[in-house]
């Protein structure tokens, strides 16, 4: 089973769910941070890791004097990462997707494969489980290519090991987000009872509804706010799995990096419920 | 005409609420929001449109199942994984197509047509501090570095009509495309952080993309007194990176009641912000360049 961590809005609670499920999780399980943007859920679980794998997209490098200026490549490209200019061939290569267009059509063989460092992969283990995240390369505008490679490991991983998954999804509900919860089994969200809570709760209700995958709530600090995200789960007949009522205590305690489910038998027991009830979900979609 | 982009990094550390309060606190503004995947600042700014526009950029690939031949050709060339098998017919997952058009290119039975989309819309609206300019992109969709540059043009026509001083900007959170559009041609980014690992983290992060695109950098601390070791390493990242704290401010339920009433936390009486935000706004004011 691979539950995506997910929400519209930031700073909700996503990796202090995502830890806190990797620390009451009972099965073999593989803890990924797909936020490649911004990563936190290392600063939680504080995994041993191997060697950054340095991750790449391949994009094409130009050889002037074998280019006849036929056009073929920047009349494809689609996102201005290839010009002519005059008899000069350009390319600008933050710019390219990847998408190996230009290496395809030119027929002269003036365009070869180069690469652009989209960031690293790093894997290890946090006790138990295994541990595998990404990091985007600070000034790299585009997460989804790296997002892809990270969510290829983790398939194998999966399909070696058996274990689930517990996925630390990037905010939001643009392509980053919908690419990482797109192969999940369950999709939790992760909320908080706000006006901008619930407003970008219920845009992530959208945007993840038509991947017809069930889906779970969890309303952090729950207390604050006002109760719009309770009353639109019971409308929208979304399963609350769990509500984690506002503390300052628990804010403090995560403000200095500690997993909530280990602060206490009550804690522990909250996320075990989630746990239990994430697969509840997951055997009802399967035996539906 | 000065720009100013707020930014944090990491989600919800309180960029939008900020935002508000610094909207009602100025004056000869215009108001943009840049967050155009998750954008909140209308719901504090109850904006009346004025102008709506379709946001349509980039293209779909679809399949013609009758012209196909099935020869595999695109699912091959794709580097997306976007083709995949329905009921023995290439189809395109909409979800995974990156709008490349090789698979168009390369078909040959010219099976595969390339359909202009409609990526969000975007509009203009009053408010009670002000002209506002946001957007909202469909769920799933991409382009939003291209659709936070259109904003940001259009919010440069409306400031100059108006002649106003400044342009306000509700940043994106993260680091990616939205965040380096969000950049281009902005006098300061103040970054909101709070004291926790996360936070921290974050804002080196965010802070590292304003160097490589040369944007000077305020910060702010919020929630200062969730973790006086957090804060004082915050501190001591910003006096090592020349970035001036421009205010630290308290954990403080009242933020969240003035969201509930809709209103800036600056509006309610004896909120014992205004204070420090009118503070900060002078100094971010000075360091954006902005005749005071």
């Amino acid at each position: 089973m691979i539950v995506a961590v997910a929400s519209g809005k930031g700073g909700t609670g996503k990796t202090t769910v995502s830890a806190s499920l990797a620390a009451v999780w009972d099965r073999p399980l593989v803890a990924v941070d797909l936020d490649v943007e911004e990563p936190n859920l290392h600063l939680f679980l504080r995994p041993a890791l191997g060697e950054p794998e340095e991750v790449g997209l391949e994009v094409p490098v130009a050889d002037e004097d074998r280019c006849t200026g036929c056009r073929a490549c920047t009349d494809l490209c689609q996102f201005k990462a290839i010009v002519l200019m005059g008899e000069h061939l350009l390319t600008f290569p933050e710019m390219c997707h990847g998408c190996g267009g230009c290496l395809a059509v030119c027929p002269e063989g003036a365009l070869t494969p180069g690469r652009r460092v989209l960031g690293w992969m790093e894997q290890g283990a946090a006790g138990p489980a295994a541990f595998l995240m990404g990091r985007l390369r600070v000034g790299e505008a585009m997460s989804p290519p790296l997002m892809r490679v990270v969510k290829a490991r983790l398939d194998a991983m999966l399909a070696e090991s058996g274990a689930d998954a517990v996925m630390d999804a990037p905010p939001g509900v643009s392509c980053p987000a919908v690419n990482a919860v797109m192969d999940a089994d369950v999709i939790l969200l992760v909320t908080e009872p706000t006006p901008f809570g619930f407003y970008d709760f219920r845009l992530a209700h959208q945007a993840f509804a038509p991947l017809g995958k069930p889906m779970g709530v969890v309303v952090n600090r729950a207390g604050i706010g006002d109760d719009s995200v309770q009353a639109y789960c019971a409308e929208h007949g979304l399963p609350l799995l769990a509500e984690i009522p506002y503390a300052r205590d628990v804010a403090e305690a995560y403000a200095r990096g500690k997993v909530v489910a280990t602060l206490g038998p009550e804690h522990a027991a909250r996320f075990a419920g989630l746990r239990d009830g994430l697969r509840r979900l997951h055997e009802e979609a399967v035996h539906a | 005409m000065r720009e100013i982009v707020v930014l944090s990094g990491k989600g919800g550390t309180g960029k939008t609420s900020l935002t508000a309060a610094f909207a009602h606190l100025c004056r000869d503004k215009v108001l943009c929001d840049l967050d155009v995947d998750a954008p909140d600042l209308h719901i504090l700014l109850e904006p009346r449109p004025l102008r709506r526009e379709d946001f349509v950029s980039g293209h779909e690939a679809r399949i013609d199942p009758e012209a196909c031949t099935a020869c595999g050709l695109c699912r091959d060339a794709c580097r997306f994984a976007a083709i995949r098998d329905s009921e023995g017919v290439p189809a395109v997952d909409p979800l995974r197509c990156e709008g490349c058009k090789v698979c168009v290119a390369l078909c040959p039975a010219g099976a595969i047509e390339f359909i202009p989309k409609t990526c969000g819309e975007w509009g203009v609206s009053a408010t009670r501090f002000g002209t506002l300019v946001h957007a909202q992109l469909l769920p799933g969709e991409e382009n939003s570095g291209r659709l936070v540059t259109l904003l940001k043009q259009e919010a440069r026509k409306l400031a100059e009509a108006q002649d106003a001083s400044l342009i306000l900007c509700d940043g994106a959170p993260g680091i990616g495309c939205p965040v380096i559009s969000s950049l281009a041609g902005t006098h300061l980014a103040v970054a909101v952080t709070e004291p926790t690992p996360s936070g921290r983290h974050d804002l080196e992060r965010v802070c590292g993309v304003c160097d490589h695109f040369r944007v000077p950098v305020a910060v702010i601390v919020n929630k200062h007194d969730l973790n006086p070791a957090e804060d004082a390493r915050i501190e001591a990242f910003c006096r090592q990176r020349g970035y001036e704290l421009v205010a630290r401010l308290p954990h403080d339920p009242l933020v969240t009641t003035a969201m509930v009433q809709r209103k800036t936390v600056t509006e309610l009486a004896d909120n014992g912000f205004t204070h420090f935000l009118l503070r900060a706004w002078k100094r971010i004011g000075r360091l954006a360049g902005l005749g005071q």
